[in-house]
């Protein structure tokens, strides 16, 4: 994975930071850093599904719950919900938890 | 429930013979194992990292496989191939329950969302051969879904998943299988579309006639050692069930608690016919195949089933059984396999046959990745491949050409 940019990452359309790992590659065509737009967790996460079909529901269940093994964090911090707001100059990180074997 | 109409009648014509492809889900991927001259190529893996319950070509086309995935880390999924598993597309909506609503009705017997989540996607099942395009996947939690678009977009059948009697009749939790309770063995009646049975582990066998609108359990007569009453009408754990394809009204059953036999026509009640099976041996056990076209003839995969379910071959001493008679007898058939210290077994999924009636092949893969095939009704075994990862399902398969 590439090292998170640091103090704050909205791009030039403002957009904010997403940083995910190799087991979204599948739906990220190989990138680690994605731009999504988005006051919420869920509202990135649309942003994101539109441009990467299918990527939601791997991480995401049809009750809008986080999958056990998947961590998402909000400038560092480890968000339980979607609605968890997210700042314009947030840098967010979808990680795998520890698991499996 | 109306009984169906009794018929002793052949409905199977083997649309292919010779070998097919063995379609292999792994716990780590899926393979294909092709026949090649006298001998066999391994293809694979696909998708190398996920674990795979269920790999299946379509018979009606010979062309669309499914495989079910879940990441690991990721939710579950299906993919499709329409090369032969050289390229896959993931289904563009995949299983899922219904979203539990603030203004969902509530309480157990509502029919609406109880909030699950598809964990598994554990058994891919194709469609009435009428019905092109049609399949059926069942999963963990138990639920029952049907695509009408050859697996591109699923649709949850809610006569089962929002029955009133579902917290009833399934289990929920802890039970089931190691990775969960699952809905596995839906099976199709080859007379007639709307006809079809799931299985539940735990919870029992169920049926219905009206192409999965309503369900009546069909349980009667199966032990269930694990409940305080042993005879109840659903509650049992079914590990393998089948409609004959040749008698669609003789049901075969490996389960939790021995072998059984229904003839649908003549009643509800299930007939242990597992009781002939040696002392020794017993007749627990995951799968069980039946021949193509004679409905007396049915094999299985005992493993040990007694004191802390070590759930091996019994002794270590793998060997398979066959009936020829409806399970009055059974005969072992274990000729090529290790006499002694293998102790692998063969999960629900992973037992199949192909499609010749007269030296029938049989092929398995093994919880320790090993796949042995017979070309001769089981009379004698050849390991076919090996080091592969924990097999979880096998499914011959006959590719168009």
């Amino acid at each position: 994975m590439s090292s998170p940019s640091k103090g704050g990452a909205a791009d030039s359309a403002g957009k904010v930071s997403v940083q995910v790992s190799s087991i979204l590659h599948e739906y990220t065509g190989g990138e680690s850093q994605l731009w999504a737009k988005g006051g919420t967790v869920q509202a990135l996460l649309a942003d994101l599904e539109r441009r990467h079909k299918g990527l939601r529901f791997r991480i995401i269940d049809e009750q809008d719950c986080i999958r056990p093994h998947i961590k998402i964090y909000v400038d560092g911090r480890q968000i339980g919900a979607l609605k968890a707001t997210v700042g314009s100059q947030a840098e967010v990180h979808i990680l795998q938890a520890l698991s499996g074997g | 429930m109306a009984k169906k109409k009794a018929t002793r009648r052949s409905t199977a014509k083997p649309k292919a013979s010779g070998r097919g492809t063995l379609w292999i889900g792994t716990a780590k991927g899926g393979f294909a194992l092709e026949p090649s001259g006298s001998s066999w190529r391994l293809r694979g893996p696909f998708c190398l990292g996920a674990k795979t319950n269920d790999l299946r070509l379509d018979p009606r086309d010979g062309k669309t496989l499914l495989m079910s995935s879940t990441g690991g880390h990721l939710g579950p999924t299906i993919y499709r191939s329409l090369d032969k598993g050289k390229s896959w597309t993931e289904a563009k909506k995949p299983p899922r329950f219904a979203k539990l609503s603030p203004k969902s009705p509530r309480g157990k017997a509502a029919r609406a969302s109880r909030g699950q989540s598809v964990q598994i996607n554990f058994w891919l099942q194709p469609g009435h051969h009428s019905e092109a395009g049609v399949w059926y996947c069942g999963t963990s939690p138990q639920g029952l879904f049907r695509s009408t678009d050859a697996g591109q977009t699923w649709s949850a059948v809610n006569g089962f998943n929002h029955n009133p009697m579902w917290t009833k009749w399934v289990s929920v939790g802890q039970d089931g299988t190691p990775d969960g309770p699952v809905l596995h063995s839906i099976e199709i009646d080859p007379r007639d579309a709307r006809h079809m049975t799931v299985s539940c582990s735990s919870g029992g066998t169920f049926e219905s006639c009206d192409r999965g609108r309503t369900w009546t359990p069909i349980n009667r007569g199966i032990e269930s050692n694990f409940l305080p009453d042993s005879d109840v009408e659903y509650g049992q754990d079914p590990h393998c069930m089948h409609m004959h394809p040749a008698d669609p009204d003789r049901w075969y059953q490996q389960n939790h608690c021995g072998i059984y036999r229904l003839d649908r026509a003549e009643g509800e009640r299930w007939s242990r016919i597992g009781t002939k099976m040696p002392k020794g041996v017993g007749d627990i056990g995951f799968p069980i195949v039946l021949h193509p076209t004679d409905p007396d003839t049915a094999w299985v995969f005992p493993m040990d089933g007694t004191t802390i379910w070590p759930r091996t071959s019994p002794a270590g001493k793998p060997a398979l059984f066959v009936t020829r008679n409806g399970g009055r007898s059974w005969s072992k058939q274990n000729k090529g396999f290790p006499k002694s210290h293998a102790y692998w077994t063969v999960l629900r999924q992973a037992l199949d046959s192909d499609s010749n009636p007269g030296r029938t092949g049989l092929y398995f893969g093994t919880t320790s990745g090993e796949i042995w095939g017979s070309q001769d009704s089981g009379a004698s075994w050849k390991q076919l491949a090996a080091h592969l990862p924990r097999i979880y399902s096998l499914r011959v398969g006959y590719p168009k050409r």
